[in-house]
């Protein structure tokens, strides 16, 4: 048995690399989604200390922390997709209709007698991009606004994962495949590796070659970008050609999971985390600036908190009340009109203390 | 009697002292302007108040009492209004609405429609504005949405009125009407403060003047005793130069073959047939009133907007970019009219929009390095003296001229062959004015291919090799050499 110190653990985001290294500097900006994240986990160590007992059995980490980055690993993959989608200024509600789809059709190459584990990943990736491909089209040339364009796939993305599945749920025994839910490498468990490794290569394709930069430009002023020769539709066919990769990634997941695919209930309402995850992380919906590893934050923050509330023995009733609280209360400590109020409030506090200092000075 | 004062204002950035210890003070009825270059302060000034931004030092006083303004709306509730440049207000209600927007006279709990109707005739009767109250804001010209802005901060009784640039958009007649509005608001005792680029208008309908220059008070004076060299030269801190003509060059500047040729080229809705050619290293000006198809020719020319028909060749070519980014790799550049929606990426930094279009030339697999960036960036906020403490600021915190030698880094950093610039020194003062000039010049005299639209005559005749006028969307007249002048591109202009 082995206890990890919470610091280590979750501190990974955080790196003191120099200014616009892969990962970002500490400033304002990251300070409070992370001062949120810190909050909560805080909470966690006085109501149940237990939260950050990480044990190996069978070689593989087991312990509450370890569970929630595995459950958060569907919407942290949607949420790295979504980020770049709302940096340009979209949105795409289809990606839980997408991880419905990706999961049938894995699951039907399965049933149907697919036996390379390649073969069936690969057609699921080619799923999640077609579908990105079809948002783009309709975004970028077709020039729909995107909360349109992505609803109809929403709507009728989970239709098509019935008509795949025959409106079965078509269930699977393939252990390769079942390892992407369930498998571990080193110890920990693969969905939180595969987050890793889409994170990582993401990061790397908009930070190490000009994609970021276009992104944020498109999202800032599409116009403008225009003018000065940015491929304004390539970009964004990109971007929602990931978001979809990255929920096909996340619907293989779920899928490997439950060792079937439920067109009905795969990735429902995720969509809706992944954005607020985004938000959470201090994004803008109207576009322009965007940061990978907040929106991951934001997705600890959501699911921390689900586990806080069920650990911390309130009725699950209140749940998604607390969560809504919780919630606001995020996005009220980066609402920079608030933080200048609370500076107002701690400013005038201390200047009547000085003052009553003074008046007894005098006296 | 004075009305409002502000006392030894203090403002900072973070690296920069905006105001450094302002005063100034604003007596009823009276027309103050306030004048600086870029980055004096005006702007900070204007904010603090009206309640936009809270300084970090220094008093106010109004009407002789204190006053602290935490909000715009807490301004507008003591008398004092601000009517902006670009109007803000709702173009798609009704003027009546939008003159009493949120403080509609109410009947039994309702919006009384009748009296609002009869109350907005009754105001916009004082500003001799006789127009149908019913109708939408936007359907009537930029000049009286302007003046339903200030009808509507006069109405919420207001003791004092800042206008910032309100004559930017407004043509000549129009500026005559809205000059009228402000003397006899003068006379009924309100203070207003003016705050514009236009020297002229200064003259015209001040009574005061106070000079702003890196932050800090140069003076007020009364305008009537203070000459106008003078008053340049405390706004730029030395003797403004004469414009040196370039008559006696032109003759000598070889011009090479043709560079850009148009041959009747049309954009359906926009530009009818027009015909014109750029030579290489001649500076080609385009002059015609707003509307008359300048901003248009740009645009075809650049890939905007698609020719419809006609041939455009360009390095001996026939070429027909369907997008920026085809003439931008055929060696063009263009920085366009309207900086604030085709020209600055806002959020970004200095730096990046700097790189951005000798990036997306380069596509997106070759990325610059920080370092390349940066040394580019460093090596165009040197020459074109932008004024910024470093190439990280958001280009969105630059005043106008910055913001405009920004997108002019953007261009030059292509190496571009043809430099088309459309109205370069629109909403630019006076010291920016005079450097974008500078470098206009200086291009030339490097040689390169420029297209410059204007709207100021001066500025033509002072750097064109030729002159083409333009009217109704399409050319009229070309003027050549020793044949510019104000006065012959006017006439071509008016001619019917």
């Amino acid at each position: 048995m082995n206890n990890l110190q919470p610091a280590a653990a979750k501190e990974q985001p955080v790196s003191p690399a120099g200014p616009r290294g892969l990962l970002p500097p500490l400033n304002g900006r990251y300070l409070w989604p992370l001062l949120g994240l810190v909050l909560l986990l805080a909470i966690n160590l006085v109501l149940a200390p237990e939260f950050f007992q990480i044990k190996i059995v069978d070689g593989r980490l087991y312990g509450s922390l370890i569970d929630v980055l595995n459950r958060s690993a569907p919407v942290a993959l949607l949420a790295i997709g979504m980020t770049l989608v709302i940096a340009t200024g979209g949105i795409d509600l289809s990606v839980g209709a997408t991880m419905a789809i990706a999961g049938a059709v894995c699951a039907n190459m399965l049933v149907g007698g697919v036996d390379s584990i390649f073969l069936i990943v690969a057609g699921g990736m080619a799923i999640g991009i077609l579908i990105g491909a079809v948002n783009g089209s309709l975004v970028s040339f077709l020039g729909i606004q995107p909360i349109v364009a992505t609803l109809i796939l929403m709507v009728a993305g989970r239709g098509i994962a019935q008509l795949i599945n025959s409106g079965q749920i078509v269930t699977f025994q393939n252990e390769a495949f079942t390892f992407i839910g369930t498998g571990s490498v080193l110890g920990v468990p693969f969905p939180i590796v595969l987050v890793l490794i889409v994170f990582a290569a993401v990061q790397l394709l908009m930070r190490k070659t000009a994609l970021g930069l276009f992104v944020e430009s498109v999202g800032c002023n599409a116009g403008a970008s225009h003018y000065l020769g940015v491929n304004a539709r390539a970009v964004k066919m990109m971007v929602y050609c990931i978001a979809g990769l990255c929920a096909a990634f996340a619907g293989m997941i779920a899928a490997a999971d439950i060792q079937g695919s439920d067109a009905n209930n795969a990735g429902l309402w995720l969509e809706l985390d992944a954005i607020l995850a985004v938000v959470i992380g201090g994004a803008s919906l109207m576009g322009g600036r965007f940061s990978l590893v907040l929106s991951l934050v934001g997705v600890l923050i959501i699911q921390c908190l689900s586990t806080t509330i069920i650990m911390s023995g309130v009725p699950p009733k209140y749940n998604l009340v607390i969560k809504a609280l919780v919630v606001i209360f995020v996005l009220l400590l980066q609402s920079p009109r608030f933080q200048a109020q609370i500076g107002a409030l701690i400013a005038l506090a201390r200047s009547r203390n000085n003052k009553s200092v003074g008046e007894r000075a005098e006296a | 009697m004075s009305l409002l004062k502000l006392n030894n204002i203090e403002k900072r950035y973070p690296g920069v002292k905006a105001l450094d210890g302002v005063d100034f003070q604003l007596r009823e009825g009276e027309v103050h302007a306030l004048l600086g270059e870029n980055g004096a302060g005006k702007s900070t000034l204007v904010k603090v108040m009206t309640g936009a931004l809270q300084g970090d030092g220094g008093s106010m006083t109004y009407r002789g009492e204190p006053l602290r303004l935490k909000s715009t709306a807490q301004a507008q509730s003591v008398g004092i209004s601000t009517v902006y440049q670009e109007v803000n207000l709702l173009p798609n209600l009704s003027v009546a609405q939008n003159l009493y927007l949120g403080r509609e006279p109410k009947k039994f709990g309702l919006i009384d429609w009748k009296r609002i109707r009869e109350q907005s005739r009754e105001v916009l009767k004082r500003f001799a504005l006789d127009i149908d109250v019913t109708q939408p804001l936007s359907s009537y010209s930029v000049a009286i949405q302007q003046l339903v802005a200030i009808a509507r901060g006069v109405d919420m009784s207001a003791k004092v009125l800042v206008l910032d640039e309100p004559t930017a958009s407004l043509d000549s007649d129009e500026v005559e009407q809205l000059f009228g509005v402000m003397r006899e608001l003068r006379d009924q005792g309100i203070g207003i403060v003016f705050i514009t680029h236009f020297l002229d208008q200064v003259y015209a309908v001040s009574d005061r003047i106070t000079v702003l220059r890196s932050g800090c008070l140069v003076g007020e004076f009364e305008t009537a005793k203070l000459p106008r060299e003078e008053l340049v030269g405390h706004m730029l801190g030395k003797e403004l130069q004469a414009q040196a003509h370039r008559a006696q060059e032109r003759d000598e500047r070889a011009t090479g073959e043709p560079l850009l040729e148009m041959d009747q080229v049309a954009v359906r809705g926009s530009l009818q047939p027009t015909s014109m050619t750029v030579r290489r290293g001649e500076a080609v000006g385009l002059a015609g009133l707003l509307g008359s198809g300048r901003s248009e020719v740009c645009r075809a020319v650049f890939g905007v907007d698609k020719k419809s028909s006609g041939k455009l060749k360009f390095s001996g070519r026939e070429r027909s970019f369907r997008k920026p980014a085809e003439a931008i790799e055929a060696g063009l550049a263009l920085c366009p009219e309207d900086r604030k929606a085709s020209g600055i990426v806002g959020p970004l930094s200095i730096r990046e929009n700097i790189a951005l279009a000798v990036q997306a030339r380069r596509g997106w697999w070759r990325p610059m390095s920080r370092a390349e960036q940066q040394e580019l960036a460093d090596r165009f906020i040197a020459e074109l003296q932008i004024a910024t403490p470093d190439a990280d600021k958001p280009i969105e915190q630059l005043s106008g001229g910055n913001q405009q030698k920004v997108i002019l880094a953007r261009w030059l950093a292509t190496n571009p062959e043809l430099l088309v610039l459309d109205e370069p020194t629109r909403g630019v003062d006076i010291g920016a004015h005079a450097e974008i000039l500078k470098l206009i010049k200086k291009l030339c005299g490097e040689g390169m291919s420029l297209l410059v639209t204007s709207s100021e005559l001066e500025e033509l005749v002072a750097f064109s090799d030729r002159v083409a006028v333009m009217r109704d969307r399409k050319k009229v007249a070309e003027i050549e050499g020793e044949d510019i002048s104000e006065n012959n591109i006017m006439q071509a202009i008016a001619e019917a």
